[in-house]
Order: structure tokens, then sequence, then C-alpha cells
């Protein structure tokens, strides 16, 4: 069985740039854990004759043509992010590197 | 590390065995982005917008937007797959590689991961020694490329950041990843190899048209792995992943650089870390960058907001009946067809001038007269420039100034000039001729007036000239062409000066 530490939720809080109080980490901290529990029920029945199924709905290529569209403004792209400088997003300092 | 902890490039090679591997990612140039229909900036028609400018819901990764899949991305990236030979999956997925960094809203890029679209290809590439090698492919994948970040700082560099700026105009660009198996055997031609391959990759996808393949713009990347092995020994080294290098020739220096480097560090009795590593084309080194080991956690899971990709079987046969003749094969027709010596061809491989060549040809010069203005005069003004000749000028311009030069209206030498108006934008070679007024003076009569001067002003020249000393001619030849501003045919000037010496007699 999977846990989840309150440290493992701080940390992912963190990464993804949203601030939680010690309360909502460890009420996270209990959700996550039970959630991780359901999905772990899984398990019991994938026995290694059971194909793994991402989409278990028998659809395909539902492609789109490639014709360009309206774009949002730079104002629209712009309008929900805490700070910017008019025309580009800006992000705290950065110590990881690009992928 | 100082360049001095550098083993020699040839004694590394003596004692170590290279084996290196080669990520490609290719931009494809397709109207809309990967997974939205917003405008790609890898398509020439919208490079250079400004920031933010091409940015959709789903590029942005806004919550209730949903990924679409674009139908020419796929065609595009089968038709590449195809060239590289791979076989193509009847039945594709994607997957989310999860991770934190804000050159992607999501938090996640899309890519494909267990069920790539092309798998077990081969490409061959020719090295400019004439060398070709057999380069194993392991997958070619489809992904979507990533926003673009500005470090300002202190530095301007990463770690002294202050903070960043974003630009989601990249995100979302169709990006095909062209993974090669470890290439072995290579050797001491490891390093060109790795050049020859990049460069190959561009000539098949500007072949397909599916990327403007511009490395300088990052249409095309390299990821370089290397690692070393004792030679005789089985087992693959450690290897550092070399990335993002920007032209063909730093794909070369850092492959060697590599070599070198990891060479000093063995020999030493050292070890070789894991990781990825940052090419500095300034100083051409490369620094550590973070650790990277095989068990990196993406958590990559099929991505639920799209459904396997399961081409048509008559449309991946159309695309493969359709795919342009392959580069190596395409070098040798041209070369037999062109009949050019070994080193005349390699004078136009190399220099990165075979399209522009074939173009001129095709546009109705020679071959002859081709390869000498695209491999001299142009490759002369494009070094002089800091720039590739390729693109200097259109191939239809440089055939009609063989032309002009072939009927006699230009001189070698005015024929220069006038390819530099074109190379100035001011019109096809006639045109300048006619307003820069270039033409050779072809009309006896100037040209017999301008030596009546030249000889009135040097007397003793014809008498020279009957006496033998036929060179003395120079004089006079060299005061026609000033005075008639280069626009004289130096042949036919010496002819009068001959003929006037002789009839004089």
């Amino acid at each position: 069985m999977s846990e989840i530490s309150a440290e493992q939720v701080a940390h992912l809080a963190n990464l993804a740039r949203i601030a939680l109080t010690e309360e909502e980490i460890e009420h996270l901290t209990t959700e996550l854990g039970q959630i991780m529990q359901a999905v772990e029920k899984v398990s019991e029945v994938a026995t290694p004759d059971v194909v793994p199924t991402s989409h278990p709905i028998p659809l395909h290529n539902p492609l789109r043509e490639d014709v360009p569209t309206d774009v949002l403004s730079v104002e629209q792209a712009l309008s929900g992010a805490p700070e910017h400088d008019g025309t580009r997003f800006v992000v705290s300092a950065i110590l990881g590197e690009e992928q | 590390m100082a360049r001095a902890a550098l083993m020699d490039f040839d004694e590394a090679l003596e004692r170590f065995e290279p084996v290196i591997g080669l990520e490609v990612h290719v931009e494809l140039n397709t109207k809309t982005k990967m997974f939205s229909s917003a405008p790609n900036p890898a398509n020439d028609e919208f490079h250079g917008a400004e920031p933010n400018t091409l940015v959709a819901p789903v590029d942005m990764g806004l919550p209730g937007s949903l990924p679409a899949v674009n139908g020419t991305a796929v065609r595009y990236s089968i038709s590449l797959g195809l060239a590289l030979g791979c076989g193509i999956a009847p039945s594709s997925r994607f997957a989310r590689k999860n991770y934190f960094y804000p050159d992607l809203g999501k938090n996640y890029q899309i890519s494909q991961y267990d069920e790539p679209i092309a798998f077990e290809g081969s490409v061959e590439v020719e090295l400019e020694n004439g060398r070709t090698f057999e380069v194993a492919i392991e997958r070619a994948h489809m992904e979507e490329d990533a926003g673009k970040l500005t470090h300002v700082g202190s530095t301007g560099r990463i770690h002294g950041a202050e903070y960043s700026l974003v630009d989601y105009n990249r995100a979302g660009v169709p990006l095909v990843e062209i993974v090669t198996k470890p290439i072995v055997g290579a050797g001491a031609d490891a390093p060109a190899l790795a050049r020859a391959y990049v460069a190959t990759i561009r000539d098949i996808v500007l072949s397909l048209g599916i990327s403007e393949a511009r490395m300088e713009r990052g249409n095309l990347r390299c990821d370089a792995n290397v690692s070393l092995r004792p030679k005789g020994q089985e087992r693959f080294g450690t290897r550092t992943e070399t990335k993002n290098v920007n032209s063909m020739r730093s794909v070369e220096r850092a492959v060697r650089y590599e070599i070198q480097r990891q060479a000093a560090i063995l020999a030493d009795g050292g070890t070789i870390t894991q990781e990825t590593r940052h090419w500095h084309e300034d100083t051409g080194t490369t620094s550590p960058g973070r650790p990277k080991s095989d068990a990196d956690d993406y958590r990559y899971f099929p991505e639920p907001d799209l459904l396997p990709v399961e081409p048509d079987p008559a449309v991946i046969e159309e695309l493969r009946a359709a795919l342009p003749e392959p580069p190596a094969a395409r070098r040798r027709r041209l070369k037999a067809e062109w009949g050019f010596t070994d080193l005349e061809f390699q004078d136009v491989a190399n220099g990165g001038l075979l399209n522009e060549v074939a173009a001129t040809v095709e546009a109705g010069a020679t071959p002859a007269a081709a390869r000498k203005w695209w491999t001299g005069e142009l490759t002369r003004i494009a070094n002089a420039q800091g720039a590739d000749a390729a693109g200097l000028a259109e191939p239809a311009h440089v055939a009609e100034l063989a032309a002009l030069v072939d009927e006699g209206t230009l001189t070698d030498r005015l024929a220069r000039q006038v390819l530099e108006g074109v190379i100035a934008g001011e019109g096809s070679p006639r045109e300048i001729v006619d307003t820069r007024g270039l033409a050779v003076v072809s009309d006896d009569g100037a040209l017999i007036a301008a030596i009546d001067q030249a000889l009135a002003a040097q007397p003793d020249v014809l008498a020279k000239i009957r006496d033998g000393k036929v060179q003395a001619a120079g004089a006079v030849i060299g005061a026609v062409m000033k005075a008639m501003q280069g626009k004289a045919d130096a042949a036919r000037v010496r002819e009068l000066v001959l003929e006037r010496a002789a009839a004089d007699n």
C-alpha cells in the first residue's frame, strides 16, 4: 500500500506554486492517501493476463485540419498571470533547466 | 574543465572506443501547432511574431481546453518515419511527460512513450571524406515543443537569474524526435559522423518539405550522447548527453570535446558522471548541467485527452510512393550527371551547396559554371559576411549571370559587380546590367579610340611588341580597361592591340 507523506504534498505544492496552509497539507495528505488506496484496488484485478487499457472506447484518429484560427490577444493571454511585463509572463527565478 | 585536462584526440582514440547516440528534434512547418489551431512560428509565414501573439488556450494549458491532433503533422511524421526506413505503427498513442517547469503551462509535455509512430529504421550517411555509414534508427516520435524562457538577472544566466520571462509562441509547435541506436565503430570519424548525420536529417526534412530546417532558429536541434569504453570491452561506458547543439559544426566539435574530456578522466582512473551537459559555442567546451539517470521520473502515462492514432494503411502507402530520392542516392546521381571529380563534388556538397548548384543547373547553367559561382565568389562573399552561401542569391539569377558571361555581355570582373547588385537585392542580373550600365563595350570603334589614346601615352609599346615582347601589350590593355571603367573584354582589347602592331609594321 502506498503512503503519501505530508512532505510529498508540501513538495508538490511548492513545485506547482500553490500556497497551502498546514491544515490544508494535512487534509490533502489524508485525501490523496485515500485516493491512492482506491486506485490500488485496480492492481487486485489487473492480473498478468489482462492487457493494460488506456482507452476503453474503440475510437481513433480524430485528426484536425491544418488551418489557422484566431488566437488569444496578448492582453487575454496575460490576463490571468500574477505578473507580466506587457508581452511576456514573469515567473520567479528558475533553478532547473529546460527539459 | 580547462582545455589542458583534455586528452589528445588521437591518443584518446588509441585507448578508447567512442560510442555515440544522437537525438534530433525537428520542428515541423505545418500551418498550425500540434494540438491547437494557433499559427505555427516554425513555419516561415509566422516566424518572428511578437511574444505571446501565437497562443491558443491549449498552448497555455488553460483549464477546460482540450488538444486536437494536427492531421498534417501526423502525415509529415509518417513521411519522415518512412524516409528514415522505419516501420509505421498501425496504432500509436500519446503520453504525458510530467515535469514542473514554466516552459509548458500544463506541467506536462504531450509526447509519445511506449508507442511511437515510427520505429526501427536506418539511414545512409556519407561523411565529408567520402566514407559511408548505416546509422540505425531506434524510433521517431511526435511531441510538442515548449515555450521560450528568457532568464533575467545579474549574470543573465540561469543560476544567477532573478526572474524569467515566458513566451508561449513556441509552446505546442509540432516536433518529431528522432533517436538513433548506439553508433559503434565510427572510431576517429565519430565527430564527423555526428555532423554528417545531422546534415543528412536536414537534407531529408528539406526534401520532404516538412521543416524549414534552420538550425540557427532551432528548427533542428541535436542532443549528442557520448560514451567511451576501453578497447576490447563489450559493455558500454557511462554516457553524457550534450544538449541543444545549434549548428552542424558545433555537433562535430561537441562530440570531439566529450571524447577528449572523458578520455582524460578515465585514463586518470576517474569515473564519468551520467549527466546532461551544456555546449558553449564561444569556448568550445561543455559544462555540467543537471545529473541525469535512466530513472528520471517523468511519470509517463497515456494521454487521456487524446485517442490513439491509427493511420489508414492506404495513406501510408501513398506517402511512401511520394517519398523523394534519399540524399545519399541523390548525391551519387548528381555527381555522375555533372561529371565532377570527387574533389569538385565534395567542394559543393561540403559547402552545403548541392541544392543551389542543382537549381542553378536546372535554370540553364552548365554544371561547371554553377559550381564556379557558388563555391567561388558567392562562398567568398558569404564568408566575409559570416553567412551561408546557400540562400545568398537566387539560383535562377546565378544561372542568368553565367549566361551573360557566356554570351559576352559581361566579363568575369563585371559579373562580380553585377553579383554584388543581385545580393543587394537590386533585381535580376539583366536588370542590374541595364540600371548600372555594366555591359561590356563590344563596339570595336570605342575600344580602338581608347587604344589610340593609350598608345599615344605609351608610344614605345608597339615597337616592343614588334620586337616580340608581346607582354608589353599589358600596359595598354590595363590603360584601356581603366578608361572603359572595366567594361571591356580584355581578351578583345588584346587582340586589337596586337592587330594594330601587326598592321602598322
